[in-house]
Formats: structure tokens, sequence, C-alpha cells
């Protein structure tokens, strides 16, 4: 038997064999944990516009920003964001909260490597590609803006 | 100042964001990098034709907290900075613009990678 | 030929199983002989957890057969990290003469049979084979660090922290090794890491297929013939490709890393690792053959032989898998040639069990 088509049978074989699992539930709680970690979002905009107002808005994005980095780097250490990252799905991912979970869930996983090999090296091996596409991104949309 | 009109707004464009990222992962088996990337560059793109800029006055937090918003300030930074600086801001501009979020990054899984260790899992779900 | 009948009298002396928290809770937790309640061991890494695990197996082992360290003359093992650094170190504090082999989860498979061909062959007396797996080293070499918030796909496994070793033997016990089988590297193009069921079906289908062809026996001949990681996928895909080959699986068929766990356990697929057949045959397996309620077993561990270099660059998964065919002796019957000799102390045997029983 001609052994590519032997696998291309096989391979249709176990795609109709894989469970369907239900995609509502999980996708319903994508939205809600994406959605609630963006109202949390906004509820530190507000407090931080209530009490420093001299900043600008997007001075205040970013302290906001860093207060939910800070705190998704915090529940990494003590180990409950992969609970909830498992729970919501995309929901945990497209947040700020992924970008620093990959960060931070590297660093800890590889500490026993040492600080330099270990959480240094392999701090960026998720986010890397994260930080590279921004940087590289955003020289192509800078050429762009040179020219609009 | 309290909005309640803003949360709601934030929690169903952030929600309905993952939701989208959500079918991705179950349709394409897609990875954490590769979703990242992608709603990074999606981000850009919407800075560049400047459909952000609208839609974040629209959707507050739930257009600066996905990583959307992070792409769209690198893409801003580096626009507004070639305005105003020419060649060099193209450079410095994206960097500037996002520092504040990478530098708390590395510095906050810096400082908890020093003191806690992982632990096994229990199960997934 | 691909199976080798073993002739002379070759027994199973004893086996010592031991298992991670997770599985301890799993429906075979009766059948272990240790059930770790930290599954670090108080070691600073995952990668020091797992080779004290293998130590701490060997030394079972060693001890539940009633021999010591210097009866041993050669020790097999191979396990899942790169350079199988947890064998050779184990090695190292065993200071035994060290065979290493590498099959992935066949690797158990693998060591029984060249244990088993070492003493047939008279070239030693007594030997130990053994290996083990730890999820959260596996895990940290092969997939994500352990505390990214990210999502397993449905076809996941869930690799088992636990494994087990057997003293191979020339002195005679209940469980003799008869025959074994190694398998061919079988890929039927399948390249998704998070399936490996499917990959590793083909390889088991080949080997169990050949097996029987060459002992001229059917399925329904063994009491219990166990995979070792196929997961319930594929265990399922193996059963339908066995089917095409007119051989059926039915009861006396079962997946080592699906007993592992309960469905209620959020494992995916069931176990994997090669701790997986290693700690079910040593416990569970090895309990019935001591018992007499298993006859013939046939153990076919099977191994998926990626690597996560491979696997990124695209390449598909090839799938391996070995068999070794256990045979229930009386340990009053020294010869095996009198199959009736044999079936009469068998009966004796069960006689005593069950008077004991009741």
């Amino acid at each position: 038997m001609d052994e590519n088509k032997r696998n291309t049978n096989y391979k249709l074989y176990v795609e109709s064999k894989v469970p369907k699992t239900k995609a509502w539930p999980s996708l319903f709680k994508a939205f809600l944990l994406g959605g609630l970690i963006c109202a949390l979002g906004q509820g530190f905009f507000d407090l931080y516009s209530y009490f420093f107002p001299n900043l600008s808005e997007s001075e205040t994005s970013t302290c906001m920003l860093m207060t939910i980095i800070f705190i998704t780097c915090f529940l990494t250490g003590v180990g409950i964001y992969d609970v909830i990252g498992a729970w919501g799905g995309a929901g945990s991912v497209i947040p700020i909260t992924g970008f620093s979970n990959s960060i931070s869930s590297p660093a800890i996983e590889f500490k026993k490597e040492g600080i330099i090999y270990g959480i240094c090296v392999k701090m960026f091996t998720i986010a890397g590609p994260v930080i590279v596409c921004g940087v590289v991104g955003s020289i192509i949309a800078g050429f762009i803006g040179l020219f609009i | 100042m309290i909005n309640i009109w803003d949360y709601v707004i934030s929690f169903l464009v952030g929600g309905f964001i993952c939701f989208l990222g959500q079918i991705l992962v179950i349709r394409t088996k897609i990875t954490t990098a590769r979703i990242l990337v992608l709603f990074l560059i999606i981000g850009m793109v919407l800075e560049v034709f400047n459909v952000y800029a609208p839609f974040k006055e629209f959707a507050k937090a739930g257009a600066t907290v996905p990583i959307i918003g992070f792409g769209a300030s690198l893409a801003r930074g580096a626009i507004m900075a070639s305005k105003e600086y020419g060649l060099i801001g193209i450079f410095t501009g994206g960097l500037t613009a996002a520092s504040g979020g990478i530098a708390m990054a590395i510095f906050a899984s810096f400082i908890f990678a020093l003191i806690f260790s992982s632990k096994t899992k229990r199960g997934g779900h | 030929m691909q199976t080798i009948k073993i002739k002379n009298p070759v027994y199973l002396l004893n086996g010592f199983s031991m298992v991670g928290p997770l599985e301890g809770e799993g429906p075979l937790k009766d059948y272990f002989d240790y059930i770790l309640k930290d599954d670090t061991l108080k070691e600073k890494t995952f990668e020091k957890s797992e080779r004290r695990l293998l130590l701490d197996i060997i030394n079972g082992a060693i001890e539940k057969s009633g021999l010591t360290k210097s009866d041993i003359e050669f020790f097999f093992g191979g396990d899942l990290l790169n350079q199988i650094v947890s064998s050779s170190f184990t090695a190292r504090e065993l200071s035994l003469p060290f065979i290493g082999m590498y099959s992935a989860c066949a690797t158990m498979a693998e060591a029984l049979a060249l244990s088993a061909i070492f003493i047939d062959n008279g070239l030693a007396s007594n030997v130990i084979a053994g290996t083990c797996t730890h999820f959260s080293s596996a895990e940290r070499q092969y997939r994500f660090p352990l505390e990214l918030g990210n999502q397993r796909p449905p076809t996941a496994q869930w690799t088992i922290t636990g494994g087990g070793a057997s003293v191979i033997s020339k002195l005679p016990s209940n469980v003799r090794i008869s025959a074994v089988t190694f398998g061919k590297v079988i890929d039927y193009g399948i390249d998704d890491v998070n399936n490996m069921g499917a990959a590793m079906a083909p390889a088991a289908s080949d080997t169990i297929c050949t097996h029987l062809t060459n002992m001229k026996a059917k399925s329904n001949d063994y009491d219990f013939i166990a995979t070792g990681d196929l997961g319930k996928l594929g265990s399922e895909i193996l059963i339908d490709l066995m089917e095409q080959r007119d051989i059926i699986l039915g009861k006396n068929y079962a997946d080592c890393g699906c007993m592992m766990f309960n469905k209620t356990q959020r494992v995916f697929m069931g176990g994997s690792g090669a701790g997986c057949s290693a700690s079910v045959l040593n416990s569970y397996i090895l309990h019935k053959l001591n018992a007499g309620e298993f006859k013939r077993v046939l153990l076919v561990s099977t191994g998926a032989l990626m690597s996560t270099t491979t696997a990124q660059q695209g390449d598909t998964i090839p799938g391996i898998a070995h068999a070794v065919e256990l045979e229930y002796v009386g340990k009053d019957s020294k010869s095996n040639s009198n199959n009736k000799q044999r079936s009469k102390s068998n009966k004796l045997k069960e006689n005593k069990h069950s008077k004991r029983k009741s």
C-alpha cells in the first residue's frame, strides 16, 4: 500500500476518533474570565485617576497595566495562575496577564538552573516572540508613520 | 466619577476578544506564544489604521487590558516619535511607550522567581 | 525472528512499584507497594526527585525479592529525561554494571526482554530492570513551565509520577518470562505531540500481531493483554486497527495509562510515561499473576520516539512497542516443559489460594 495514502487515511481516521468536546462551556469561561480581568483593569484605572488626577490618561493606563502585571506575577509565583489559566483558557492569555504569566512562569520554573542561566535566560522562552514582534512591528509602524 | 457603563463595556468587549481567542484555541490548537503574537499584531494594525483610538474611547479597559492594547501602544509610540524626532524616533518610540509594562513584567518575574518555586500540578481541567 | 522464545526457565522473582500522590488516588492504589505523600522526595529539583524515586524503587525491589545488592549482576534501565540521566545517576549510586536504554515509554518492556535474554543465555543469574518518570521533570523538558496558565487539548495525556522495577532471576517464582518481541519503529504520520496515543497505536498493533503470529496464539489465549500508555483514544484506535487484522481485543485488553486513573481525575486521555507500564506491571499485573488469577499475560509497552527538537521542526512521531509474555507457573514446578504437570501444580496453587481467601 502506498505509504502516503495510508498516512492520510490514518490521519483522517484519527481525527474522526478524537472526542468532540462541547465548545460552549470553554468559550463562556474564556468570555467571563477575560471580561472580569478587563473590568478589574477599569477599576484600577478609575482608582488611579481619582488619586492621581495629574497623570495623563495614557500614564494612568500604564499604571493600571503595571498593577495587573504585578498581581499576575504574584499569582503565578504562589501557584494560582496556572489553575485560573487552565480554567479560563484564552480568557487568561489575551489580557496582559497572559504576557505577564508567560514571562514569570519560566522564570520561576527554571530558577533551579541558576539566576543567570535559569531565570534570566529562560525568562523569555515563551514571551520572547511577543517582545521581538512588538519591537519589529513598532519600527515598521514608525516607518509607516513617517510617510503619513 | 465611577461610571458603571465603563465597567459593563470593558467586561463585554474584553470578554468578546477572549471569546474570539478561545475559538482559535479550540479550532486550531494554537499555543500561548502564538495567540499573544497574533493579537499583538492585530493591535498594531488597528493603531496604524487609526481604528484603535476610537475603539479605546468606546471600550475603555476592554481595549487597553488585552494584549491588543499593548501592541497598539507600541505602534502609537513609534508613530508619534517618528513625527517628533524623525528616523531615530522610529527606533526609540515603540519601546519607550511600552517600557512600563515590559519593565514591570521583567522586574516582578525576577523578584518572584527568587522567592517562589514551581509546584506540582494536581490534575488539569 | 522478531519474537525470541525464552527456552530456559527465567523468572520474574519480584517487583516493586512506587507512585506519586495523584496516582495513589487512582483505582490501583491498593496494589502499589508505596505511595509517595510528597512527590519532591525532599530533593531540591524535580530531576533529583526523579532519580531518588528510581533509586528507592530499585532498592525496594532488591529488598522485596530477598536478595542483596551483591547478588544483582546487571541493571537494565532508562527513562525519559535527556541523556537518560535519571537511570545513569541512579546506576552511579547503585554501583552496578549498567545497561542504559531508551525506548521512551516502552523502556520497561525492553529492559525486561533484554534481562530475560541475558539470563536465558546464562550470562547472569540475577538482574534488575526498572524505570520511572516524574510528571514535573517531564513537563518542563517536553512541554511548558508548570506555572504557565495554558489549557491542554482533550487528547493530551498525563505523564505519571512513579515507576517500577523487577528482579529477573534463575531462582524460581510464580511468574515466568516465556517470550519477548522487539518491535519495529512505525510511523503513520501523526505529528501532534498532544496525541501520542494515535502515534503509538500502529506500532502496538504491529508488535501484538507479530507476537501472536510467531507464538501461534490467539488474542483470547491470553488472560490479560496490557498496552503501556496509549491512553483512552489510543487504545480505541488500537482495537480498531487490530480488528482490521482480524484480531479481536476484548475484555482481556486494557491500557496501563487508562487503568492508572479514575474518570473523576482530570487527566484527559489517561496516564503516560515510562513509569506507567513499569508501575502497573509490578503492582496489579504481578499481583494477579502471583495469585494465579492471570495465567498468561502479554505486556506491550509503547513509546513515542520524538524529541522536542524534531517536534518543533515539524517531523512526524515514530512509535515503537516491545512485547513481553509472562506466564503463571507454580513455584513447585521447576520444569516448565511438561504442560500437564504445570497445569496440575497451577490447580494446586489455586486451591491453596482459594483456601487462604476463604
